[in-house]
C-alpha cells in the first residue's frame, strides 16, 4: 500500500496546525508493540482461543511427542533408559538398512519393494473397479434394483479389519486330517485353479496367493464405497448432453465416450493422483492379519517389518528408522501428488 | 440408425445387470456363509458341506458363545470405547474446527499446517508405541489404572474429521453469527445454538467416522491394554480366531458343532448390530465421502 500524507497528517482548521492522524498512531503503536496487541487480542477473544486447547494438547501429546522419539532412530536403542541419555550412534541404522549386505537389509529391502508392489497392484486392479460398477450403476434404470445393489456392495466397508480377515481366513483355510479346507480354496479347486495340495495346504501358507487375497478381498471390501464419488460425478452430467449425443447419432459407446468419461474425468485424475500419492502409505493393519512366517517373501511391509523388530523384538531403533525412510518418502509423494492435483483441478485434499 | 442404439443399448444394459447382481451377491455371500456355517452341525462344516443353506441345524456353537462371560464382557468394553471415545474425538473435534474456521483468529495458517502435517507424516509405529507406554505410566501415576481411558483419550483423533468440520462451519453466512452477538451471545452459546444446529449433517457424519474407527480399532487396543478383560470385541475375536484355526489345540476337538461355528457364531454376532443401525446411518456414510474432495 502507497503512503498517503493524510494518513499520517490531519489539517485541524480551528487551531490552524497539522495534527499527527489518530488512527496513525493507533498503527503505529501495533507496529512497534506487536505482540503485546496480539495478547491483547488473545485476551479479548479468550474464548475462541480456549476452544482451540484441548485440539492442540491432543495433537501435540500424541502426535507430535512421538516424533521426538524418532531421534531413537539415531541413537543406540536401550530398553531402559529414555531416548533423550542413549547414546549416539549416527545413521548406522539407515546404513545397515540400506547398504549392510546382511539378512537385515535384504529383508528391508524385500519389504519396502512388497509395500509398494501391493499399493502398486491396488492401483492397477483396485482403482478401476469402482468407476466400472458406478458406470454400471448408471445403467440400471430401477431406483429399487439400483439402491440394493449399492447398499448390498457397501456393506463389507463396515466391517472391521478383524472380521474382514477373520472372514478370509475361514474361508481360504487349510484342511487337516479331520477338517476339510475353506469353502472357497474347495470352489477354486474345482473349478481346476488350484491343484488340491496347494489349497489343503492353506492359500493364505502360500506366498503365491498373498497379493492375489490381498487386492480381492481389498476389491470385495471397498469397490462398492469407492463408486460413491464416481456415481454421485456420473448423475451430476447433465441429461440434455446424452440427448444431444443421441440426436447426433451417437450409439452406447459413443456416449460413454464423449459424455460420461470426460463428464467424470476430473474426479478420476484426482483420485488417481491421490492414490499414487499414498502409494507407500498402506494399511498396516490388514497385513499384519493376514500374514504369517510362509508369507512373509510377499506380504511383509514395512509397518509389519517395523513391528516385528520393533514392538516384537526389541531393535526399536533400527525399526524406527525402517518406517521413517519410508514415511518421508511418502510424505514426500503425497505433497507432491497434492501439488499436481491442485495446479490440474482447483481441487485439492487438504 | 434407431436399430443399432437400441441393439447397443440392450447389451450394455444386460451386461450391467448381470455384472452388478454378481458383484453384489459376492458381497453378500461370505456373510450368508457364515450365519449358515454357524447353524450347521459339526461333520457338515469341517467336510465342506455347507454351501449356501445350514445342514443338520443346531445353536449350540452360539449357546457356547452366549455362555461366554469374556464375550459380553468384550462386548461391553467395546460400546464403552465406542461411546466415550466418540464424545471425546466429537467435543475435541468440533471445538478445534470452530475455532479454526474463524477468519479473526490469529495464526490460523500455523493452526491449519499443525493439523495438516499430521495427516502428512506419521512418525511411525514405534515411536506411537513408546509414546503410549510413556502416557500409560503417567495415566497410571494420575490413578488412572484402567487401560480403556488410555484408548479412548490418546487415540482415534483424526485431522481429517477435524477438517470436515472446518469447512462446514465456515459455510455458515456470518451474517447470522454477528446478530446472535449483537443479541449479546458469547462465543460459546453461538457454538452451541447456531453453528451446532446448523451443520447437524456434516457433524452426524464426522461422529460416525469416529464411531466407526472405534468401534472397528484393533491394533492398539491389543499393544496397550494389558488386561484381558478390558479386552474390546475386535481383540476377542482375534484372540479367538488363532486360538481355534490352530490345529494342534484344536486336536481334542469333541463338540457336535465345529470350532469354525464358534468363529462364524463370532462374526456374525458383531456384525448383526451394524447391520441394525446400518439403514440409517448409510445415507451419512455416503455424504462423507462426497465432502471429501474440499476446497481450501
Amino acid at each position: 500500500m502507497k503512503a498517503n500524507a493524510a494518513d499520517f497528517l490531519i489539517y485541524d482548521e480551528a487551531a490552524g496546525v497539522y495534527r499527527a492522524n489518530p488512527e496513525q498512531l493507533v498503527r503505529d503503536d501495533v507496529e512497534k508493540h506487536q505482540w503485546k496487541h496480539v495478547a491483547l487480542t488473545i485476551a479479548k477473544d479468550w474464548r475462541l482461543y480456549l476452544m482451540l486447547v484441548p485440539m492442540l494438547l491432543v495433537f501435540l501429546f500424541w502426535r507430535y511427542l512421538p516424533m521426538y522419539e524418532l531421534l531413537g532412530c539415531f541413537k543406540v536403542s536401550d530398553e531402559v533408559k529414555p531416548v533423550a541419555d542413549q547414546l549416539f550412534s549416527g545413521f548406522s541404522y539407515f546404513k545397515r538398512l540400506l547398504v549392510g549386505g546382511d539378512s537385515m537389509s535384504t529383508e528391508f529391502w524385500r519389504a519396502l519393494r512388497n509395500t509398494f508392489l501391493l499399493s502398486f497392484y491396488g492401483l492397477c486392479f483396485g482403482f478401476p473397479m469402482p468407476i466400472i460398477l458406478a458406470l454400471f450403476f448408471n445403467e440400471i434404470r430401477s431406483n429399487l434394483v439400483r439402491s440394493t445393489c449399492q447398499v448390498l456392495t457397501y456393506l463389507p466397508k463396515f466391517m472391521s479389519t478383524v472380521i474382514m480377515t477373520s472372514l478370509v481366513t475361514m474361508l481360504v483355510k487349510q484342511g487337516s486330517l479331520t477338517t476339510g479346507m475353506g469353502i472357497i480354496s474347495q470352489a477354486l479347486h474345482s473349478l481346476g485353479l488350484v491343484s488340491y495340495d496347494v489349497a489343503n495346504a492353506g492359500l493364505l501358507n502360500n506366498p503365491d496367493f498373498f497379493r492375489a487375497i490381498y487386492q480381492i478381498s481389498g476389491i470385495w471390501e471397498g469397490a462398492g464405497y469407492d463408486s460413491i464419488v464416481y456415481f454421485a460425478a456420473i448423475i451430476a452430467i447433465s441429461p440434455t448432453s446424452y440427448e444431444a449425443a443421441q440426436i447426433d447419432g451417437a450409439g452406447k459407446m459413443a456416449q460413454m465416450r464423449y459424455v460420461v468419461l470426460p463428464g467424470i474425468l476430473s474426479t478420476i485424475v484426482i483420485m488417481l493422483i491421490t492414490r499414487i500419492g499414498s502409494l507407500l502409505n498402506i494399511g498396516y493393519e490388514k497385513v499384519l492379519l493376514l500374514y504369517n512366517t510362509n508369507t512373509y517373501v510377499t506380504a511383509d511391509v514395512v509397518s509389519t517389518f517395523a513391528q516385528r523388530y520393533g514392538l516384537q523384538g526389541s531393535q526399536k531403533g533400527l525399526a524406527a528408522a525402517a518406517e521413517m525412510m519410508n514415511n518421508v518418502i511418502s510424505m514426500l509423494l503425497v505433497i507432491s501428488a497434492n501439488t499436481i492435483a491442485r495446479k490440474a483441478s482447483d481441487t485439492s485434499l487438504y | 440408425m434407431k436399430r443399432k442404439l437400441e441393439t447397443s443399448e440392450m447389451i450394455f444394459k444386460v451386461i450391467s445387470y448381470t455384472f452388478l447382481s454378481i458383484f453384489a451377491l459376492a458381497c453378500l455371500y461370505p456373510f450368508l456363509y457364515a450365519v449358515s456355517a454357524s447353524i450347521s452341525g459339526g461333520h457338515a462344516v469341517d467336510y465342506g458341506e455347507v454351501v449356501l443353506f445350514p445342514k443338520d441345524v443346531q445353536f449350540e456353537a452360539f449357546a457356547r458363545m452366549f455362555n461366554d462371560n469374556m464375550f459380553w464382557n468384550a462386548y461391553s468394553n467395546t460400546l464403552f470405547l465406542t461411546f466415550y471415545g466418540t464424545i471425546w474425538a466429537l467435543f475435541v473435534a468440533i471445538l478445534g474446527g470452530y475455532a479454526l474456521s474463524k477468519k479473526r483468529l490469529l495464526f490460523r495458517r500455523f493452526f491449519n499446517f499443525f493439523l495438516v502435517f499430521t495427516m502428512l507424516f506419521s512418525a511411525g509405529l514405534v515411536p506411537q508405541y513408546l509414546n503410549y507406554l510413556d502416557t500409560k505410566a503417567v495415566f497410571n501415576a494420575m490413578g488412572i489404572t484402567d487401560d480403556k481411558w488410555l484408548v479412548v483419550i490418546a487415540m482415534g483423533m483424526a485431522a481429517m474429521n477435524i477438517i470436515l468440520l472446518r469447512n462446514a462451519f465456515e459455510g455458515v453466512p456470518s451474517e447470522i453469527e454477528e446478530a446472535a452477538i449483537v443479541d449479546g451471545a458469547t462465543e460459546f452459546q453461538v457454538l452451541k445454538k447456531v453453528y451446532i444446529p446448523m451443520c447437524k449433517s456434516t457433524i452426524a457424519t464426522v461422529a460416525l467416522f469416529f464411531a466407526i474407527s472405534r468401534w472397528n480399532g484393533y491394533f492398539w487396543a491389543r499393544q496397550m491394554i494389558s488386561n484381558s478383560n478390558e479386552h474390546p470385541l475386535q481383540v476377542f475375536i482375534r484372540l479367538r480366531l488363532e486360538e481355534f484355526t490352530d490345529p494342534e489345540a484344536m486336536t481334542g476337538w469333541n463338540e457336535i458343532y465345529s470350532s469354525d461355528s464358534v468363529i462364524y457364531a463370532l462374526i456374525v454376532c458383531s456384525i448383526v448390530p451394524i447391520l441394525i443401525i446400518y439403514p440409517f446411518i448409510q445415507k451419512y456414510f455416503a455424504k462423507g465421502v462426497n465432502a471429501g474432495g474440499v476446497k481450501e
